[in-house]
């Protein structure tokens, strides 16, 4: 770390460029919760840190017609601070409340949370179930990609060198919708998921599913995006029979490992049992969203 | 313990009176160390600098056991900016030589082997080089390039493997010691000590039982959690001498410990005790100081050495994993008939781990007459462990506690009942030595009935789990100075490291009572070695208890030589002069009609009658006024996830007699709170390759505020009698119920008995869906 080079550009082409020029190793710091940690702790000695907080795109909330964009380095306190589109995603913004501290909300961004790429990222899958897609920017141009495709395994992204998330796009919700995001840890606060459980959902005028994504972290080596799990709600009243289909096939999805948070066992069996809590949650929320 | 008491040990009987002072509740911003806290002024260990120091690293081990073939440190010292590298190679070998460090034994063999890898690095994050430089990235730079030719060998973590015939031995030369070991061993192990202590005979008082119950319960190694880590900076001088400034309980005991290592004399060195960041047993060793010294001397410079969170975890002793077997039987109405245990207990990499301790504590709480306590101390390839609040009494209490419950239970007595029904009162003979004094147990199992918490309703997979413990108060080598400052105010010296915060205020408090001056005129902090005798360490629950005594017997000194000043300026003896409501006075109207004179006017008079008004005290402490404890709990099991939430928690106590009711409420939540976190979540846990996979607060998980209710705490006074306060020490008993309480808890609400540690969800979970079926067949 004795040659470590800061660079805070001021617009996405400086960004990129230098990114994609740096031939060490390059980390994009927007909070810096995972990033700086990380330092700390010895695991990576970055040669150049790109602070992409100063870039106006990255930072924004704005509204595309009904739909919501903001930017990747917004913090998550100052989503939380934001009334409209807390009311209109309360399932993402459970897995924002969930991520670190109130403090460490104060700095780290849902962007962030996803570029880490650990499986476990609290914001990822509410994001997943929502039908974000990101906005990536880099030395050959801009390409729009769901945020379920991001991950490609345990710290790896799809990220091409120079390659950056600039914003995610939530589509606009039809009426009668809601989401949830549940995750279970030992501890009320400051932990990492041992599973999560997010679920989004439509009903029509009679109460039945029209729509739904479901997806889970920390069941598998990236966020899981479930569609057998959703096909147990589409289509029902989410009555008892599809809650315990939908526990079933987010239970048969996972494929954990064993490890110092949870066990194999314990997170498959968990995994239904978060998915159907989360599912109730949703479905209450799209009851009072007429 | 092995230590005879001495006839010659200080008791001073309690003194019945209206306290001023003593016993109050001063505003909490009074405290003495508040507002330093809070602004961040206090001075921890890794708050001094000194001009021109070095930082210092320590290259530790990847292997949990392997050979020291060679290390090759060549390079690193070529490195610009190294300016000193120390292996085992610039440290004397040791001598097996015993010593007390706190509440646990050190060898002096061991010690010198656990502060640097000779043969052999024990466990992972065995320390086997240490290097000074200009900053810290080039230290760590300078330990890349470090070569150490490891040859590994198989590795034993768990104390059950550690045990078997065919485990992978530690030590060459060890060969279980102890009692029931005839003739001596010709097989080398893993078993350092065997203990046993027998009281009646054990096999009649089975055959006079009517029901009997067996437990065997397993703990997992638990780290004290302390939020500083340790840090040191040394400065050792062309003279000769060293000045270390570090996080220490005890820095007389650091003291004598450096000058065996670095073989000194024990006047050349220095230890300024800095503020402590938590500690609870584990600042009782040395770890950095050595080498920091080492490296200092080398240098020629002071070197500053800061652990960082993995390597507390991976090097400074947790408590000991343990594996504890339970019999115990009783009548049909109640009355305990016989009583068994075995312990077995992780030492870590050396022997010595918190046995003799947990083996007086087993049973002591009860009035038992047939008892049979066998122990052994087994090494493994885990960090050596070190004393960590009650040193091994809550997880032989997770056994005895819940069998208590059980037994209960199959007599169809209420839990608290129970207890009352076989409680240790004054008079009861213990298993391990003398019968017991003046004691409260069986109050705090009366406040604990009939207090509210017992009226709680509880809903649905909720339960009530009750636990007592015991434990005792040490004495040892204490010294205190007080020095009356030329206005009047009182300037307290002492040698008992505040590790808990609350020292200097009570102490403060006393020293108000018995001068008769407002509490805030009396300054109150910690000396140096150079400014005192010798002090043994805050451990053992001394630090309040053994520390006030030297307190009172100082401040009695000043206040003897403030009326020897009164009687020479009226011209009578000392003896008829009383000193009363911070004032001396003529002790009868016979002595003759002077004006009281006040502690400020006496100070100006000082010089002229003899000179300056202080007091002091070095004295051995009698041990004594041993504390016991009942706690309540409530929780929550989610039978679908196995989370067990706490809903509700009450602690009663036997505190002798409350100095400073606000800390003493304090040390009960902080004991019973890291309690909970142990029987919870906190563990360390192991790979296949015996390293440490959760070095870090992440997942090494000490319970969250969030996490825990507001725990209730009622505070039982039955004095001390051989203390003038009646003090009891208080910090280390709320730790030992929680464990057994919660399983009992759990047990009460959804009717499994957890005995495996931590009773963390995929635990819970287990054990419930194990259960199920049985319960769908009945």
């Amino acid at each position: 770390m004795q040659n470590l080079r800061y660079e805070a550009p001021e617009t996405l082409a400086d960004a990129t460029a230098l990114l994609a020029a740096e031939d060490g190793m390059a980390r994009v710091l927007a909070g810096g919760t995972d990033v700086i940690v990380q330092m700390h702790s010895d695991l990576i000695e970055p040669d150049l840190i790109v602070d992409i907080k100063n870039i106006p795109e990255l930072t924004e909330i704005t509204k595309e017609g009904g739909a919501y964009r903001f930017g990747a380095a917004v913090s998550g306190k100052t989503l939380m601070l934001h009334e409209d589109f807390n009311k209109t995603w309360p399932g993402v913004m459970d897995g924002v409340r969930l991520i670190g501290s109130l403090q460490i909300r104060g700095r780290a961004s849902v962007g962030g949370n996803l570029c880490n790429a650990s499986p476990a990222a609290d914001s990822v899958p509410p994001m997943i179930a929502a039908g974000a897609v990101a906005s990536v920017a880099g030395p050959a141009g801009t390409r729009d990609v769901p945020v379920e495709d991001i991950v490609t395994g345990p710290g790896q992204t799809c990220l091409d060198k120079g390659e950056i998330v600039v914003s995610f796009l939530l589509p606009e919700r039809p009426p009668r919708s809601g989401d949830a995001y549940l995750r279970f840890t030992p501890r009320t606060e400051m932990d990492i998921a041992v599973v999560g459980a997010g679920v989004n959902l439509t009903l029509d005028d009679d109460g039945a599913c029209t729509a739904a994504r479901v997806a889970l972290a920390a069941v598998a080596p990236t966020p899981l995006l479930v569609a057998e799990a959703a096909d147990a709600l589409i289509g029902t009243k989410v009555d008892e029979t599809a809650l315990e289909a939908l526990a079933a096939a987010a239970s048969a999805a996972c494929s954990p490992i064993d490890d110092k948070r949870g066990t194999v066992e314990y997170r498959i069996k968990v995994a239904g049992v978060l998915a159907r809590r989360a599912a109730a949650i949703a479905l209450e929320r799209a009851g009072k969203n007429q | 313990m092995g230590m005879k008491p001495s006839p010659y040990a200080t008791k001073i009987p309690y003194e019945e009176k209206d306290n001023k002072v003593v016993g109050g509740r001063p505003n909490p911003a009074d405290r003495s160390d508040a507002i330093d806290k809070v602004t961040g002024r206090a001075r921890y260990a890794a708050d001094y600098n000194l001009p021109g120091q070095l930082i210092g690293k320590v290259l530790r081990s990847p292997h949990a056991h392997a050979i020291i073939k060679s290390i090759d440190t060549s390079e690193a010292e070529k490195l610009p900016g190294v300016k000193a590298v120390v292996t085992r190679d610039d440290f004397p070998d040791m001598e097996v030589e015993h010593a007390a460090s706190g509440e646990l034994m050190v060898n002096f063999r061991d010690v010198t082997r656990n502060m640097m890898a000779r043969e052999k690095a024990l466990y992972d994050g065995h320390p086997v080089a240490a290097v000074a430089a200009l900053s810290e990235s080039i230290a760590k730079e300078a330990m890349k390039l470090i070569k150490v030719d490891y040859e590994v060998l198989p590795h034993v973590i768990d104390v059950r493997d550690a045990m078997k015939d065919d485990a992978p031995l530690l030590h060459e030369e060890l060969f279980t010691k102890g009692a029931g070991i005839e003739p001596d061993p010709s097989k080398k192990s893993n078993i350092a000590t065997r203990m046993e202590s027998r009281l009646g005979d054990i096999e009649e008082g089975f055959k006079q039982a009517d029901f009997i119950v067996e437990h065997e319960s397993n703990t997992k190694a638990a780290h004290q959690g302390y939020i500083e880590p340790q840090a040191s900076v040394a400065n050792f001088t062309e003279g000769g001498t060293i000045e270390v400034y570090t996080g220490t309980q005890g820095h007389h005991v650091f003291r004598a410990q450096l000058a065996k290592l670095l073989k000194m004399d024990i006047s050349k060195i220095k230890v300024v005790p800095a503020e402590l960041g938590g500690g609870f047993g584990g600042k009782n060793n040395v770890y950095l100081e050595p080498l920091a010294a080492q490296l200092s001397r080398m240098a020629n410079r002071p070197v500053k050495m800061v652990m960082t969170r993995d390597e507390v975890f991976r090097a400074t002793g947790p408590t000991s994993g343990t594996n504890c077997k339970v019999r115990m039987g009783c009548t049909r109405d109640g009355r305990i008939t016989a009583a068994q245990a075995e312990l077995n207990y992780q030492a870590g990499a050396f022997p010595g781990s918190s046995l003799p301790l947990a083996s007086i504590t087993v049973f002591t709480r009860y009035d038992l007459e047939n008892v049979l306590v066998v122990g052994h101390d087994v090494v493994c390839n885990r960090p050596k462990v070190a004393a960590y609040r009650a040193p091994g009494a809550p997880m032989i209490a997770f056994a005895v506690e819940t069998a208590i419950d059980d037994l209960a239970r199959q007599c169809g007595m209420d839990p608290i009942d129970f207890r009352l029904k076989n409680a240790a009162k004054q008079g009861t003979q213990t298993h391990f030595g003398p019968p017991l004094g003046q004691i409260g147990y069986i109050e705090t199992l009366e406040a604990a009935k009939a207090s509210p918490h017992m009226n709680e309703p509880l809903g649905p997979n909720q339960g009530r789990g009750i636990a007592s413990g015991f434990w005792f108060t040490i004495g040892n080598d204490t010294s205190a100075t007080i020095n009356i400052s030329e206005d009047g105010t009182a300037s307290l010296i002492f040698g008992t490291v505040d590790v808990t915060g609350g020292m200097r205020s009570a102490f403060a408090m006393i020293v108000a009572e018995e001068l008769g001056i407002p509490f805030e005129k009396v300054r109150t902090q910690v000396g140096d070695t150079s400014a005192l005798g010798f002090n043994f360490m805050t451990a053992g629950s001394r630090g309040t208890a053994a520390g006030s005594m030297a307190v009172v017997k100082a401040t009695r000194d000043a206040i003897h030589r403030a009326c020897e000043i009164a009687a020479r300026k009226w011209e009578v003896e000392t003896d008829q002069v009383v000193w009363e409501n911070g004032h001396a006075r003529p002790a009868s109207a016979n002595v003759g009609d002077f004006e009281p004179l006040s502690l400020a006017q006496l100070c100006r008079e000082a010089t002229w009658f003899g000179g300056t008004i202080a007091g002091h005290a070095e004295i051995n402490v009698a041990m004594g006024g041993p504390g016991f404890g009942t706690h309540l709990v409530d929780v929550d099991v989610d039978r679908q996830t196995g989370l067990v939430k706490v809903l509700r928690y009450s602690i009663f106590q036997d505190a002798g007699k409350a100095v400073y009711p606000a800390f003493i409420e304090g040390q009960f939540q902080g004991g019973a709170v890291q309690g909970i976190g142990m029987a919870l979540n906190e563990e360390y846990i192991y790979s296949d390759k015996g390293t440490m996979e959760n070095p870090g607060f992440l997942d090494y998980r000490v319970p969250v505020a969030s996490d825990v209710p507001m725990i209730n705490t009622h505070i039982v006074e039955v004095p001390n009698p051989d203390h003038p306060y009646g003090v009891r020490g208080i910090g280390e008993v709320p730790i030992i119920p929680p464990l057994a309480a919660i399983s009992n808890a759990i047990h009460d609400a959804v009717g499994v008995r957890l005995l495996d540690h931590p009773m963390s969800p995929p635990k819970v979970l287990k054990a419930l869906d194990e259960a199920a079926p049985a319960e769908a067949a009945e």
